[in-house]
């Protein structure tokens, strides 16, 4: 144990007012109001069961408020994994410390030792029947003080709801039909927006005809502010046909020039970059080179590709004050940007959360926030909702980045390695909004005096990393040097997609590693386990393992993989273990995973977003890429940008290694990078082949198939 | 305008509406029923799924003429609260989904499946949803919620 002074857990000490994020009512509720917002992955339950938990309150009782910059505590963005880690130690100190706050009123208040009382659903009880509860306290108790550091949350052993897979509070509304999302939300008097894009990338707009959009029935407006243009109607109808003949009246000038899809690691490697080095490890002793082995492994840009089109509402009150409805990751961060773009002090701008479909990372929700602001303008004090067509989410939303990794090691006489080089070129994986000088909307880089586009950039391994997350073995090698390369053009638009860079190097390392145990005859988990000093490592990769019945005796026609990585290189660990079908194509028969989160607040929650992680992987790994020709994006479909189909979904097994004595990490992003390498992997037991190149298609296998000796 | 007529979760309706106009514009729009959701308005995703008679169709590109005199059912129709559709409880004990923008097309592809076929097998159940897109990867829990509908009805 460490005797350094106790610190206040990362957003309340961003956030210490207690009153921030929780409340009591008198009528028997309590509102807990985290930063972190549901985008589909069941963080608002989770957290939920923690405030209860600790609170000693029914879970029934607790209201979940979502996150809006009027009130609720500035947690950034719910990204990264971090929410748990973020949100859930925050709530869980806040609560602990309120629980005393509460022990110590009653105390007062029914003259017995605060010692002696117990919480039970929220009633305050001691001896000699004496009672009081947070309800009938909540009028005399003020929150609105700062957190100290040191509450002590209940022992392990008590917690009686955080460790139980709680139902999602969320789910019922849902089959039910019930209003939730930002979609389906209805307010009065509500427009319709839509907003016109180019086909072209980039193209900007210069003639514009109006007459025929004007003349749709309901129409409202037409706005136009250079190259961004948009309509505004009575009916959603209406706005798309406005549309369709704002369309028609457009002229085009020609945009930029989009790399050439068929070679992304020749555009990526002929780029200006600025370079860094991300990490060197020198060794003890120099080791004997006796040869070097080389490898380059690629995957495309990948989209996010959310199962409903980016919505957000904007409603302005006189000139200069604007509300704003969005399935934004962060609210607080999105007001900023919308600030610089519509040079207005933050506190005149109101942006709450309303559940979207869900989220990977930064798609165009907050593009589309700016769009209904920018319409709402024009709409007299109306609300203005904005929805993008399938097409626009799919081509004008950021991407996730293409990303060449070459990784070199250096073998001994015996095949060990002595040292091992890792070199990412890739654009940035972050341009989120509200972290520049200037704004990362779309809509900001169209108007006619446009905000300079942001080249992204990457976040620093302090913070998880960008394009090198996870690129720093995990393994003992002697000695390492890891180098990023940040394109400094960014013809194809990208930022933070799930993993940001550690599908791209958790599939290059991983597959390597498979590619030199292979060589030397050796088994690829017991390579793997000698190479691993970390016990929870060496724990899941042997439990996915054992329950896959590593290694089973070879089929003709099947094929079997590992792949494994803590995520970040502090987050959650994963192994998976895939087995596949392959001939011409690859079919993914069965996924074993297991994983360690530390402490697991919902274990049904923990599987559901490992599961969904590796299905989602599989989808990327077998179909996703892209696509596009020289002058735009041509997978603006479901049919030019297919995904895993129900009949092409893996049976996917996952065993959660519980301890609940670390601390919390989250589950969301643990698991592509392992399911990505284990199912290449697989690919090469099978066909003995090494397909380098995402995604994994028959078009790849039959080049990767020239390629092989 | 000519006026419509069909039977919508049980009830009769009559619109005056364009009859090339789609099912789904008119149930979101004036109708104001959001259990159907837009997703990519050409047929692909499936998130628009609602039942003409026993079948699932994509409401996004069914035009209002072919719907006159026949049953629509929306998720809304399904069940309630109170009296939930088997399908809509195994949702539940599964908590087959993780966002559910998807699931108000997949569970309508699901009702006409169990219409047709009580007892499907797992790879008819899946064969069913084929057409139906979800992306946070919810579909083995999906297809575990519809079997165990199929064995409780």
């Amino acid at each position: 144990m460490s005797n350094a002074a106790p610190t206040l857990p990362f957003s309340l000490a961003a956030n210490p007012r207690l009153s921030s994020w929780i409340k009591f009512s008198t009528e028997g509720r309590v509102t807990v109001s985290p930063g972190k917002v549901e985008i589909g992955q069941g963080i608002v339950t989770a957290l939920a069961q923690i405030a209860a938990d600790e609170l000693d309150v029914d879970i029934a009782r607790v209201q979940m408020v979502r996150a809006t910059t009027v009130a609720s505590p500035n947690e950034g963005v719910t990204s990264g994994s971090l929410s748990i880690q973020h949100s859930g130690r925050a709530l869980r100190a806040a609560c602990a410390e309120i629980r005393q706050i509460f022990l110590a009123a009653a105390s007062d208040r029914l003259g017995v030792d605060a010692g002696v009382l117990r919480i039970e659903d929220g009633t305050i009880s001691g001896p000699g029947n004496v009672r009081t509860s947070y309800w009938e306290l909540a009028d005399d108790i003020s929150l609105d003080r700062d957190a100290t550091p040191g509450a002590k949350p209940k022992p392990i052993a008590e917690r009686a709801l955080a460790g139980q897979s709680a139902q999602r509070i969320d789910i019922p509304d849902k089959v039910f039909a019930r209003r939730r999302f930002i979609h389906d939300t209805a307010l009065p008097g509500l427009l319709h927006g839509r907003v016109m894009r180019p086909e072209d990338s980039r193209a900007r707009l210069v003639g514009l005809k109006e007459d025929a959009a004007r003349a749709v029935p309901g129409f409202v407006a037409v706005v136009r502010d250079g190259s961004f243009a948009g309509v505004v109607c009575e009916t959603e109808a209406g706005a798309e046909a406005a549309l369709a003949a704002l369309r028609k009246g457009a002229t085009w000038a020609q945009g930029d020039t989009l790399p050439d899809e068929s070679d992304l690691a020749a555009f990526l490697k002929s780029q200006p970059v600025e370079s860094t080095v991300i990490n060197t490890r020198t060794p003890s002793k120099p080791g004997h080179k006796a040869r070097t082995l080389k490898r380059q492994y690629v995957r495309p840009y990948i989209a996010h590709a959310s199962i409903a089109p980016s919505c957000a509402m904007a409603q302005w009150t006189g000139e200069d004050h604007v509300h704003v409805w969005t399935h934004s990751q962060g609210v607080y961060l999105l007001r900023t940007d919308l600030a610089l773009v519509l040079k207005l002090p933050v506190e005149h701008i109101t942006v709450e959360h309303l559940e979207g479909a869900g989220c990977y990372g930064h798609n165009p929700a907050d593009d589309v926030a700016l769009d209904a602001a920018l319409l709402a303008k024009a709409a007299g004090g109306r609300p203005v909702r904005v929805q993008w067509s399938r097409a626009d989410e799919m081509t004008h939303g950021p991407f996730g980045a293409a990303m060449a990794v070459e990784v070199e090691a250096d073998l001994d006489a015996e095949g060990e390695i002595v040292e091992w080089r890792h070199s990412i070129w890739s654009n940035g994986h972050a341009a989120r909004p509200g972290r520049g000088k200037n704004p990362t909307l779309l809509a900001g880089y169209e108007l006619e005096s446009p905000f300079p586009v942001a080249i992204s950039g990457n976040p620093p391994q302090s913070g998880g990393g960008g394009a090198d997350r996870n690129s720093i073995p995990l393994y003992d090698f002697p000695a390492w040097k890891i180098e990023s390369h940040r394109l400094l053009t960014m013809p194809v638009r990208t930022s933070a997609l799930r993993t940001l860079g550690a599908q791209g190097n958790v599939f290059a390392i991983e597959c390597f590693l498979d590619e030199i145990a292979s060589e030397r005859g050796e088994d690829p988990v017991a390579f793997r386990l000698r190479h691993l000093k970390d016990e929870r490592a060496r724990d899941v990769i042997r439990a996915a393992a054992k329950r896959a019945n590593w290694k089973p005796a070879a089929k003709p026609g099947s094929g079997y993989g590992v792949g494994y990585a803590r995520y970040k290189n502090t987050g959650a660990y994963c192994a998976a273990i895939a087995e596949i079908e392959g001939d011409e194509d690859i079919r993914v028969k069965k996924l074993t995973l297991a994983v360690d989160v530390g402490e697991v607040i919902n274990p049904d929650g923990v599987i559901n977003q490992i599961e969904g992680g590796a299905i989602q992987a599989t989808s990327w790994v077998l179909k996703e890429r892209v696509r596009f020709d020289r002058q735009r994006i041509t997978s603006n479909s479901w049919t030019e940008y297919p995904i895993l189909r129900f009949s092409e979904v893996p049976q996917v097994e996952v065993e959660v290694i519980q301890r609940s004595e670390i601390d919390p990490v989250g589950a969301g992003e643990a698991a592509h990078g392992p399911v990505t390498a284990a199912i290449a992997n697989a690919v090469f037991d099978c066909l003995g082949v090494r397909v380098r190149n995402l995604p994994i298609t028959r078009d790849s296998l039959i080049a990767a198939m020239e390629l092989s000796p | 305008m000519p006026i419509i007529r069909f039977r919508l979760n049980g009830a009769p309706t009559e619109v005056d509406a364009d009859p090339d106009g789609s099912l789904l514009d008119l149930l979101r729009g004036r109708l104001g029923l959001t259990g159907p959701h837009f997703g990519c308005g050409a047929g692909e995703c499936g998130a628009c799924r609602v039942l003409v008679g026993d079948h699932a169709v994509t409401s996004c590109d069914t035009p209002l003429w072919s719907v006159a005199d026949k049953e629509v059912t929306t998720l809304e129709g399904l069940g309630t609260p109170e009296q939930p559709h088997p399908l809509q409880r195994a949702f539940i004990a599964e908590q087959a989904m993780q966002c559910g923008y998807c699931a108000a097309g997949i569970l309508m592809s699901a009702a006409a499946l169990l219409k047709q076929n009580p007892s499907p097998s797992e790879a008819e159940v899946r064969t069913a949803l084929d057409r139906n897109l979800c992306r946070c990867g919810s579909q083995n829990r999906v297809v575990r919620a519809i079997l165990r509908a199929a064995a409780a009805t």
